[in-house]
């Protein structure tokens, strides 16, 4: 196991950032750490980097005790927000900092330093300064940084929190190849349950300081453990009282069914169509209100409009919160 | 009239308003600093070179300037050190009493130098100090002498680096330096390869205020030098000197060459300092 987390807490004041926080990263694979802003991933892994010191629990780094090390002596790379790049080296010069530090030979940092420009496709950019890169160009640069002390662990704060959606996607992408080719353990936290179900191997979401479910992107999407999860991972909204995703409701224009518990009809109140998805709002009779999301040609075939008469059936395999719910 | 404020206001055209502005601002400069200081310029050259030759070629006036240059020299290594110290302090520490340690740095900015002086010579003067007598039965003389106005230079130049660093400390943040030390970088390492360069700029403006602030400082060494003719005699108070006993070419000449100094190092700066980093 690389990282092991044991009764880790943290507080800024009298804001409790971490509460008792136990947690196992696997060796080699692509962690993210999930969830919504202010519950405390950033501070985890700030921790994890020795960035931030833990009030109270253990950090073990690849079987050692890391709980007590600066962050300069535990081998970990660490990607900031905001890149974090030495403003006034050239490109080479930043990745090589680490490199320099450790008084390595210069032939090997040179060849390193090139190896990784490569890697991040960075190498016809090596004599500029930051100042000259596009904010994905310096995340790439940052990454190489990062890569060059050959970490025991790599962490992402948010990595591509600070770019425009096009370049995020797309370092999204380049991200997981990379890890699919560098295989170092690596652990990136974001807000974002798309960019955690598209790249990553295992998610953590964690809020209000504490771990609400481990686990694979499929077993999080299919199988929440409570409603924040099954919340945070994607749209929710009710049909029976029950928690459900709106896509996975169906829609008849007929009354269907062998089991009237299982329908309900309504009749649509809204309909807005957004790209090639339609958004429904639908009053049943019971008088509650539910999102449905069609595709615009099912919505066409089946001739839905305001106030068309319809009637609800959860699909079948559609996801429900798999514990035992609180009411 | 409304239309021609609008205009004005917008910044597109040229009114009448924008002239009298401009009018006034240089009237204002004119009248209060070119004016004043390019006459302390036609007065030293008015008989060509002799009255420069004249005090350089005068072993207490050149006595004086060495004295001046060597204890702004030295005050501003001082204050340098000290003032990047404190920054890094007051930026990147937290502790109680910050705010009125921040706020103690700026006394010396807004004590009259006078006063600067009298209270230096109420701890370190020999005869009747607090601390003084001490120092002087241990063979060091602090009032009436070179440390005495350095401390004094010292003390009037002290907030200037403080002020230019501070900024710029809060401007480029702290993940350059937390990056370095995830790199593996120890503090030393961090604050020579990271924090240095990026605040080079600021320290180097504070330095060349502090120089040209320490060249001309008067009141304050002045009551603590004793006023001694080749010995503690710095270079204003020879202007002084000169200017109350009638020689005003020697005093103009004097005046010229303390001004001359600090305007250069300024415009050293101004020259060599890279277009990026202005802002």
């Amino acid at each position: 196991m690389s990282i092991e987390i044991s009764g880790v807490s943290k507080s800024f004041g009298d804001f409790d950032a971490l509460r008792d926080v136990d947690l196992t990263i696997p060796s080699g694979g692509l962690t993210a750490l999930l969830g919504p802003s202010g519950g405390g991933k950033s501070t985890l892994l700030r921790i994890i980097a020795g960035l931030e010191t833990a009030d109270a629990g253990r950090v073990l780094i690849e079987g050692r005790d890391a709980t007590e090390l600066p962050a300069q002596k535990r081998n970990v790379g660490f990607v900031f927000q905001h890149y974090a790049a030495f403003k006034h080296m050239t490109v080479a010069k930043n990745v090589a900092f680490g490199l320099e530090i450790r008084k390595r030979p210069k032939d090997e940092i040179r060849r390193k330093v090139a190896e990784l420009l490569e890697l991040v496709h960075l190498d016809q950019f090596a004599h500029r300064l930051p100042a000259q890169l596009s904010g994905g160009q310096r995340q790439r640069m940052a990454l190489a940084r990062a890569l060059a002390i050959e970490p025991s662990v790599l962490l992402l704060d948010e990595p591509f929190g600070a770019l425009d959606a096009k370049v995020r996607k797309e370092l999204r992408d380049w991200l997981r190849r990379l890890h699919d080719e560098v295989h170092v353990t690596t652990v990136f936290v974001t807000h974002d349950q798309e960019e955690a179900l598209e790249v990553a191997d295992e998610i953590v979401v964690i809020n209000q300081g504490r771990i609400e479910q481990v686990g694979t992107p499929d077993q999080l999407y299919d199988a929440p453990a409570n409603d924040f999860v099954m919340g945070f991972l994607g749209d929710v909204t009710r049909l029976g009282g029950r928690p459900i995703r709106p896509h996975d409701i169906e829609v008849h224009t007929t009354p269907v069914g062998e089991d009237p518990a299982e329908v309900h009809a309504g009749e649509v109140a809204r309909l807005t169509r957004v790209g090639f998805e339609v958004r429904l709002l639908v009053l049943t009779v019971e008088g509650e209100e539910t999102q449905v999301v069609l595709t615009r040609a099912e919505a066409r075939a089946a001739g839905i409009d305001v106030g068309s008469r319809v009637w609800l059936r959860p699909h079948r395999g559609a996801t429900t919160v798999s514990a035992v719910r609180a009411v | 009239m409304a239309e021609t404020r609008t205009v004005a206001r917008t910044g597109v055209r040229r009114t009448p308003t924008t002239y009298v502005l401009r009018f006034v601002v240089a009237a204002y400069l004119f009248l209060l600093v070119a004016w004043p200081v390019s006459l302390v310029v036609v007065h030293t050259f008015e008989d060509g070179f002799t009255s420069l030759e004249g005090i350089l070629s005068d072993p207490d006036v050149v006595t004086a300037l060495w004295l001046t240059v060597r204890v702004a020299v030295i005050a501003v290594v001082i204050n340098t050190v000290f003032g990047v110290g404190m920054s890094l302090l007051l930026v990147r520490q937290e502790f109680p009493g910050k705010r009125l340690l921040s706020a103690l740095i700026d006394l010396p900015l807004s004590v009259s130098p006078i006063v600067v002086g009298l209270a230096l010579v109420l701890v370190y003067g020999g005869r009747n100090g607090w601390l003084g007598p001490t120092l002087e039965s241990a063979g060091f003389r602090v009032i009436f002498s070179t440390p005495g106005i350095v401390m004094a230079t010292a003390f009037v130049a002290l907030p200037l680096v403080i002020r230019e660093v501070v900024p710029v400390l809060h401007e480029i943040g702290t993940e350059q330096e937390q990056a370095a030390r995830s790199l593996g970088a120890s503090s030393a390492q961090t604050f020579r390869r990271i924090t240095l360069p990026a605040i080079k700029w600021a320290v180097v403006y504070g330095v060349v205020l502090s120089l040209a602030r320490s060249l001309g400082e008067f009141g304050a060494v002045k009551v603590v030098s004793g006023n001694v003719l080749g010995q503690t005699r710095t270079a204003t108070l020879m202007v002084e000197e000169k200017y109350l006993n009638f020689d005003q070419q020697g005093a103009y000449a004097t005046a010229f060459l303390l001004a001359m100094v600090s305007v250069a190092c300024i415009v050293i700066v101004a020259i060599i300092r890279p277009k990026e980093e202005r802002r």
